[in-house]
């Protein structure tokens, strides 16, 4: 309906209109904003059609071979998630494309596709000439074809979180400007294999350029990004929770505006929020499924749908979901793991799992005789959470830091590990100290179990930790002993760094198990798991 | 929305009534801008759209007329209340109980400071808080009041603030008149925060963020009148106490209603959210706690918090007695980055003046006067040979010539005489100094004002 009379419209007519409006200097509506947004758009890519640039194209060839792209950081993944090969760029792009500007009239794009399919024709045979000249230059001259195909179809892969490379902060920083949405600014030293992350204090907060009643963000994002940065809500499992509570109180407060659609504005309307989430701490793989199926569900509303209905329909597709993935899936994990529990084991756990927590609870209820060892690692310590709660409960306890681990490990029968995400290549994801752990484990020959919800099953690609991490607050690494600090002033020593990561990857050849509510599966088979999520949804 | 402001600007101003006979406290002029329009300020600067004032009649017409408050670009809801009746501040939430929509950020009308607001209001964020106050080390007043007899003052009624080993979270508070024999902490405090610590040389800033739920408690306990006296300790105490420690987390599906009638008999603060369930499983799953050492979960479980920030550096301070007041004058335009002198004002060549001092609008200040660390209100004019000390003055005060005038307060519309010599005196509003009088340490005001003594 909107769509049709916006194509119908001359596209001068608009124009002047919008002209009309700047001189007037009354604020552009959504409609004319977009539209100038578009004609941008058009400009830059006539300007691109005219001059090769060959910067744009090294910069293709390092992103074709990249892996694939992290779901959590923008919105636009999610939708090239599943195309991920190396000639696929043009299709992703494309696909993108056609999502993004859905208004853009239609007998353009497929003037576009023709022409580009036209040039396919013309460098295919002049590649054919050309193919004497070898194969590393028929790489960069295809990944040189490959940006002037995508002329008229500007939408490359988005990269990995990249502080130190001044563009992309740029980008960054006129995203977040758009959305009204303040920069957060990185502080103290970065340790330079870690300088391409962002690195916050926790003493700086978001919430300090944001005016006090917040009326850009709402206030249950407001406070959940404070109980993020400030760690009151950390964990896989807890953050997501947090997240869907926070989104169903966004949702109820949702009121559609006129001339709008329920299921375009809102995820308009959460895009900022979760620019904010992600200033405030970086998102976790689970939050970023969380998001990518809240997403879904309500550009899945039909439009013919009332206010109230559709609110009330996506406030329960959110319960359905906790329940399913988190809760329920705990139950079945947990049902699963008992069965490794034997009378007389002795546990090693790493950490504060939620959910390994959750089956030694548990196992300890169904009368398993075990008793636990509990490591723990500065400078979090959330080992003391964990023996809190198990202790509570009654089970026998020792507990370790991690330098002892291999001390300790001889005593030990089975390791049991949770995860923060399990990537697609088999890898755990988990919080520093797990491949550590998993390491020494498999040097003594203990079995080593990952217990993991799917839905934290991300289709990423890692194989280090140092591409994508997280680096916490480096002051959280002082310590005051005997009233004395003496790393109090580490920014002045000029060749001092701190470095506190939060993450790391543990290889499959480490774990024997991974324990997830489908089943008992052994890491190689994350993917085929992923591909059978993806068929589903 | 996620906060309503309120300002409290009703108060008689009871400890300065020197001062406050003739204008209410709200409208002293400090640095030459009326005290309420600095609480103002600060709600103005971090992003407030709205407050809603609660004042007199009389201080609503002061305001309607004040160029600077005019200049306030927010949107002012002033309720006039009675200004004989004894409404305490409590009083008062529960008289605009109908406006509040949602949780509220309540501010005296004499807060001078430069906090960052975001200190207090993200405490009561990130821990769902029931309170969040302000609080500051008691600033000392070092310039010498006039009209005091040389004796040291009084000491005020000290306040015990017992933090816990954060310094964020609120134990224990009670005022030095309340324990007679000595201080008793209860046992389940000490058993749940075995580490607290205890201060003295702290003031309340009287800027509290409250919960929503705490204005409809307000609603049906209409004992309490005075918030600082006597419902912030309350809720202080609340905390600890055996019935909201074990209060069952009802399950969402009921609606709000029902919860409110299950509970009013009991006088009980209901502090519990929609999604209670989706918050508790979140708070399970999370590994973070706010104190170790024993078996309980974070917050012992406890849905009644109070926290407080207190404020190390920078300035905060309430103008509610005579030193404050001068201490404010000194002190409050630094604030500002706004030139001492007003463009309008018409100062002679020949006057020497000090560079903290403070001119204000359509003064007049003719040759060979001195004036040092003073400020000099609206309309003031200062004729020749007048030397101006450590005071202040107010507006439409007129100087004669040849007078000599030293740490003094000048209350509006006085006339000094020629050749008054006045050290460390108050003139009261309207009074009239004779020529070559002489006074010290004396506080100057009409009979009538005695009289109301």
């Amino acid at each position: 309906m909107q769509k049709a009379t916006l194509l119908s419209l001359d596209g001068s007519e608009k124009k002047d209109e919008i002209e009309r409006a700047k001189n007037e200097g009354r604020e552009l509506t959504k409609e004319e904003k977009q539209r100038l947004r578009k004609e941008k758009k058009q400009q830059k890519k006539g300007k691109e059609k005219k001059d090769d640039k060959t910067p744009k194209g090294n910069e293709k060839e390092k992103s074709a071979p990249s892996p694939a792209p992290t779901p959590a950081p923008t919105p636009q993944p999610p939708a090239q998630a599943p195309s991920q090969k190396v000639p696929c760029p043009v299709m992703a792009g494309s696909a993108t494309e056609t999502t993004a500007a859905s208004e853009k009239p239609t007998k353009s794009k497929a003037e576009l596709k023709a022409e580009r399919r036209a040039r396919q024709e013309v460098e295919r045979a002049s590649k054919q000439g050309k193919k004497g000249d070898g194969g590393p230059q028929a790489a960069p001259s295809k990944s040189k074809v490959a940006p002037s195909e995508l002329q008229p179809v500007v939408k490359r892969l988005p990269e990995h979180v990249q502080v130190d490379n001044p563009e992309v902060l740029k980008k960054l920083a006129k995203k977040l400007e758009r959305q009204q949405i303040p920069l957060r600014s990185d502080y103290g030293y970065k340790v330079s294999l870690f300088s391409h992350l962002h690195q916050y204090s926790r003493k700086a907060p978001l919430t300090q350029q944001l005016s006090i009643p917040s009326t850009v963000i709402h206030p249950a994002i407001v406070r959940l990004g404070l109980q993020y940065s400030q760690g009151i809500v950390a964990g896989s499992n807890a953050r997501s929770v947090a997240l869907l509570h926070a989104f169903k109180q966004v949702i109820r407060d949702y009121t559609t505006p006129p001339n709008e659609e329920l299921s375009r504005d809102l995820v308009n309307k959460l895009k900022p929020y979760i620019s904010f989430l992600n200033q405030c701490r970086p998102l976790s793989a689970s939050m970023g499924n969380a998001i990518k199926y809240i997403k879904k569900e309500i550009s899945n509303i039909p439009s013919q749908c009332k206010d109230k209905e559709a609110k009330s329909k996506l406030l329960n597709c959110i319960d359905c979901y906790i329940d399913e993935k988190i809760i329920l899936a705990a139950k079945a994990i947990a049902k699963y793991a008992i069965e490794k529990i034997s009378d007389g084991d002795v546990i090693l756990v790493y950490g504060c799992s939620s959910l390994v927590n959750n089956i030694l609870c548990e196992a300890y209820e169904k009368n398993r005789k075990f008793r636990v060892i509990v490591v723990d690692s500065r400078p979090r310590l959330e080992g003391r959470e964990a023996l809190r709660r198990l202790v509570q409960r009654g089970i026998s306890c020792t507990y370790v830091l991690i330098s002892a681990v291999s001390y300790i490990l001889p005593e030990v029968s089975k390791v049991f590990l949770g995860a923060h995400a399990l990537l697609a290549n088999g890898y755990v994801m988990s919080r520093v100290g797990t491949s550590q752990i998993a390491l020494v484990a498999k040097a003594f020959n203990v079995p080593v179990l990952v217990c993991c919800e799917t839905y934290k099953f991300c289709e990423r690609v890692q194989t280090d930790s140092f591409v994508s991490n997280e680096l916490d607050d480096p002051d959280d690494l002082i310590v005051t002993r005997k009233g004395k600090t003496q790393l109090e002033n580490w920014q002045e020593v000029s060749l001092l760094g701190l470095l506190n990561l939060v993450y790391d990857v543990t290889p499959p050849d480490f774990v024997d198990l991974v324990i997830t509510d489908l089943g008992m599966i052994p890491c190689t088979s994350v993917p085929v798991v992923l591909r059978v999520k993806n068929v589903d949804m | 929305m996620e906060l309503q402001a309120v300002l409290m600007a009703a108060g008689g101003g009871s400890r300065m009534t020197d001062l406050t006979y003739n204008t209410p406290k709200p409208m002293l002029p400090v640095g030459n801008k009326p005290v309420i329009w600095y609480p103002l300020n600060l709600l103005e600067r971090v992003g407030f759209e709205e407050v809603i004032v609660i004042t007199t009649k009389e201080v609503q017409k002061m305001m309607s007329t004040d160029s600077k408050i005019k200049e306030v670009r927010m949107k002012l809801d002033v309720v006039c209340i009675q200004e004989d009746g004894d409404m305490g501040t409590a009083d008062a939430l529960r008289h605009i109980q109908q406006k509040i929509k949602t949780d509220i950020l309540v501010l005296s009308c004499d807060l001078i400071t430069d906090v960052a607001l975001h200190e207090v209001v993200d405490l009561f964020r990130a821990h769902n808080a029931t309170m969040a106050m302000l609080m500051s080390k008691t600033h000392e007043f070092t310039e010498t009041v006039p009209g005091q007899k040389g004796k040291k003052k009084t000491a005020e009624q000290r306040d015990f603030v017992g933090v816990d080993h954060s310094g964020k979270r609120l134990l224990f508070m009670a005022n030095e008149a309340d324990l007679e024999d000595g201080l008793s902490i209860r046992k389940s405090i000490m058993r749940k925060h075995p580490r607290m610590h205890i201060k003295t040389g702290l003031e309340d800033a009287h800027l509290y963020c409250l919960k929503k739920a705490v204005v409809d408690f307000l609603t049906e306990n209409k004992s309490i009148s005075s918030i600082r006296g006597e419902l912030v300790p309350y809720l202080v105490r609340k905390q600890f106490s055996k019935t909201t420690n074990s209060s069952k987390i009802k399950d969402d599906t009921d609606d709000q209603s029902q919860k409110k009638t299950d509970n009013v008999a009991n006088h009980e603060l209901v502090i519990s959210s929609r999604d209670e369930g989706l918050l508790q499983l979140a708070q399970e799953r999370s590994c973070w706690n706010d104190h170790r050492g024993d078996m309980s979960e974070a917050y012992h479980g406890g849905k009644l918090r109070c926290y407080v920030h207190i404020m190390d550096q920078g300035l905060c301070f309430r103008v509610n007695t005579l030193a404050a007041y001068i201490e404010a004058n000194r002190l409050a335009p630094k604030l500002f980055e706004e030139p001492a002198v007003h463009p309008s004002a018409v100062i002679s060549d020949r006057c020497q003046m000090g560079s903290d001092s403070i001119i204000g609008e359509k003064c007049q200040i003719a040759d060979k006067t001195s004036i040092k660390r003073a400020t000099i209100g609206n309309y003031s004019s200062i004729k020749e040979k007048v030397k101006v000390a450590n005071s202040i003055i107010m507006h439409h005060v007129t100087i004669e010539e040849g007078c000599n005038i030293q740490g003094s307060v000048i209350c509006s519309n006085a006339v000094i005489g020629r050749g008054a010599d006045l050290k460390y005196c108050l003139v009261g509003n309207g009074q009239r100094i004779d020529a070559e009088s002489e006074r010290t340490n004396e506080v100057i005001v009409g009979t009538n004002q005695l009289m109301e003594i």
